[in-house]
């Protein structure tokens, strides 16, 4: 039942992104910044923790996941004062953020970009 | 004083330029699509053996120039000047190019237009006696347009189906006050070429911006096209002659959906739809295979129609397939950061008439 | 030339003019989009729905496993994540994401793949212009507006928070 609630919420999540990519002229990373945000402003209301109970990864994959995790980690901050607000943000995503940037240079450096056929 | 203007934005010329050589170098893509006979070279990597993709476009508008230049049979000490332009920021590719040269040199910016602007330029030039040759080109290469344009090559995105493909090419005419004795040196295209005729620049007309308030940078053909058709009414206003005059009319990167646009707004200006039909064609719409090449709404960029031209139309004519030929390059003169600033596209569409000759 | 002058005299005929350029474009959009052939939307729809869907499900299978063998929950969502982010990554840099993108369309650009791809696609390409200002710069072009709209938005959603919560 887990793995169903993930692959409909998931997949629905993208399906959302496919149709603003379709029909509007936004571009990708306006696309991105959008779910980023929605997931904030959701969480900032205290609705997505429930569909992150409910479909687990299915929920924190797409980028409205990295908006919850954002958000929750600067709510939760706020219990522990100003500095908890402040750093609540960014230490809950630490780990993702810090790998992406890293490992993306170190990417960067090996790989170079190939011209399409 | 003007006894060179006829009508609004046309220019007659008295002396008609001779092209006498002209060369198109392509991308891998390119060199396997319909077109690919008719282009004198086509590089197997787009890299074109250098470090980046700017020296690689750089490189193939200086190798379009020599041939060019190789098959006029002129050297570079007849040449007075050079004309040329290309996609990028500072005219990066044209510029660089002419570093190599050490010839008098002017960079042009037309977006893809810049092919028809620097023919029309050098013919005026040529015509008005201020040079005895001029090369012209233009070049445009996928990679750098795209990453300067749009996103990064490997960033994961869809293309909708209006989206065009911009051509890796580059296209080179040396343009002439005198004929050589053989017409154009050293042809093109599958068919080897037993007669050969002179190939004239009898008219040019250079286009207004026109902006019908496109916005998606995705739909460059519909923002053209009403530019196209402007410069073609005014052409057809200005010279007095009718549509059928032409065999062929030539426009340089509108693609499919444009093409279709500039065809039922053609008709709607009172055109006889038949010939307009039969006699319109588009180099961005001949440049790939539509069903396997995967280019979507078809080809643009500078070269596209500097490429296509400089190849295929010129040999065609030369050996004698066509003899009237009106050339339209279209250009969406959109910056890097206008679409941000929620501007619209302008267009711009210029025209040159092209005639042929018997060789005496 | 007196028609111009008249123009820019009578402010009223400047706005009247105005207003028909807006309309022109809206009747030519209009006019244009039927030559226009419109993207599949439902084939994208469910490609871009099995591939979410399908990648989603393969995290949570992954993170289970983890947790199953005795990671913490917490940890094992990370490691998960992480992996995500290191494979789009590679993929990226083999130059197989832009492929697989345009197959899957919003199904890999919407998840954590796409931010990741989204890093490394510029950051790649602006090798050239060096490790510093090329690569080191361009590695947020479009991660940039995603981080700092990301965490400036739920910095301002902690912040509201806190100061109800001092009240």
């Amino acid at each position: 039942m887990d793995y169903l609630y993930t692959f409909l919420i998931g997949g629905g999540i993208c399906v959302i992104g496919q149709i603003l990519m379709d029909t509007t002229k936004l571009t990708a990373p306006r696309i991105l910044v959008i779910f980023v945000v929605s997931g904030v402003l959701l969480q900032a209301f205290n609705l997505y923790e429930p569909l992150v109970k409910l479909a687990h990864q299915g929920a924190t994959t797409p980028l409205t996941g990295f908006g919850y995790a954002l958000a929750k980690g600067a709510i939760d901050g706020a219990q522990k004062g100003f500095i908890g607000v402040i750093s609540g943000a960014i230490k809950s995503t630490a780990a993702g953020v810090g790998v992406a940037l890293t490992f993306g240079y170190l990417v960067a450096l090996i790989f170079n970009p190939k011209s399409p056929k | 004083m003007a006894e060179k203007k006829m009508g609004k934005q046309t220019v007659k010329f008295q002396l008609c330029p001779y092209i006498i050589g002209s060369a198109a170098v392509v991308g891998k893509k390119e060199g396997q699509g319909p077109m690919s006979g008719w282009f004198d070279h086509s590089v197997e990597d787009d890299m074109y053996g250098e470090k980046t993709w700017e020296k690689a476009e750089s490189k193939m508008l200086k190798e379009a120039m020599t041939r060019a230049l190789a098959k006029s049979g002129k050297e570079k000490k007849d040449i007075d000047l050079v004309l040329s332009g290309d996609l990028l920021n500072q005219l990066m590719s044209s510029s660089f190019m002419a570093r190599d040269l050490h010839l008098p040199f002017l960079g042009l910016y037309g977006a893809c237009s810049t092919m028809a602007e620097s023919l029309l330029l050098g013919s005026m030039l040529t015509d008005g006696g201020f040079a005895h040759n001029i090369i012209v080109g233009a070049s445009s290469h996928f990679c750098t347009a795209e990453r300067q344009f749009r996103m990064p090559v490997e960033h994961g995105n869809q293309r909708p189906p209006s989206a065009q493909w911009t051509a890796t090419a580059a296209g080179a005419m040396v343009v002439s006050e005198k004929p050589v004795r053989t017409g154009i040196v050293g042809i093109a295209g599958p068919d080897k070429i037993s007669t050969q005729r002179h190939i004239r620049v009898d008219c040019g007309t250079m286009g207004k911006i026109i902006d019908a308030g496109v916005k998606d940078p995705n739909q460059m053909g519909s923002a053209m096209a009403p530019a196209a058709v402007d410069t073609i009414l005014n052409h057809l206003d200005d010279t007095g002659r009718s549509i059928d005059y032409y065999d062929l009319i030539l426009t340089g990167d509108l693609g499919y959906i444009g093409k279709d646009i500039a065809c039922d707004l053609l008709k709607d200006a009172g055109l006889p739809a038949r010939t307009v039909e039969e006699r319109l064609d588009d180099c961005g719409t001949m440049m790939y295979y539509r069903d396997t090449q995967d280019v979507h709404g078809g080809a643009s960029g500078c070269g596209c129609s500097a490429s296509v031209f400089s190849g295929n139309i010129l040999s065609r004519m030369a050996s004698g397939e066509l003899s009237r030929v009106l050339l339209i390059s279209t250009g969406a003169m959109l910056s890097t950061i206008s679409p941000f600033q929620g501007e619209s596209i302008p267009g711009i569409a210029h025209a040159v008439a092209l005639s042929t000759e018997e060789v005496q | 030339m007196s028609e111009d002058k008249k123009d820019y005299r009578d402010s009223n005929s400047e706005k009247r003019k105005e207003v028909s350029k807006a309309d022109v474009a809206k009747a030519y959009e209009k006019y244009s989009g039927q030559f226009t052939p419109k993207p599949n939307y439902l084939g994208n729809s469910l490609r871009a729905f099995f591939a979410g869907g399908g990648l989603c499900a393969a995290a949570y299978f992954a993170a289970s496993r983890l947790a199953a063998a005795g990671v913490s929950q917490k940890n094992a969502e990370t490691y998960v994540t992480i992996s995500i982010v290191v494979i789009a990554q590679l993929l990226t840099g083999f130059g197989v994401f832009d492929k697989i993108a345009k197959f899957a369309g919003a199904g890999v650009i919407v998840p954590i793949s796409g931010f990741a791809n989204s890093m490394v696609a510029p950051a790649i390409e602006y090798k050239k212009e060096g490790w510093v200002l090329g690569v080191g710069a361009k590695i947020f072009s479009v991660a940039g507006p995603v981080l700092v709209c990301g965490i400036g938005s739920a910095t301002v959603v902690g912040l509201i928070h806190w100061l109800i919560g001092l009240f």
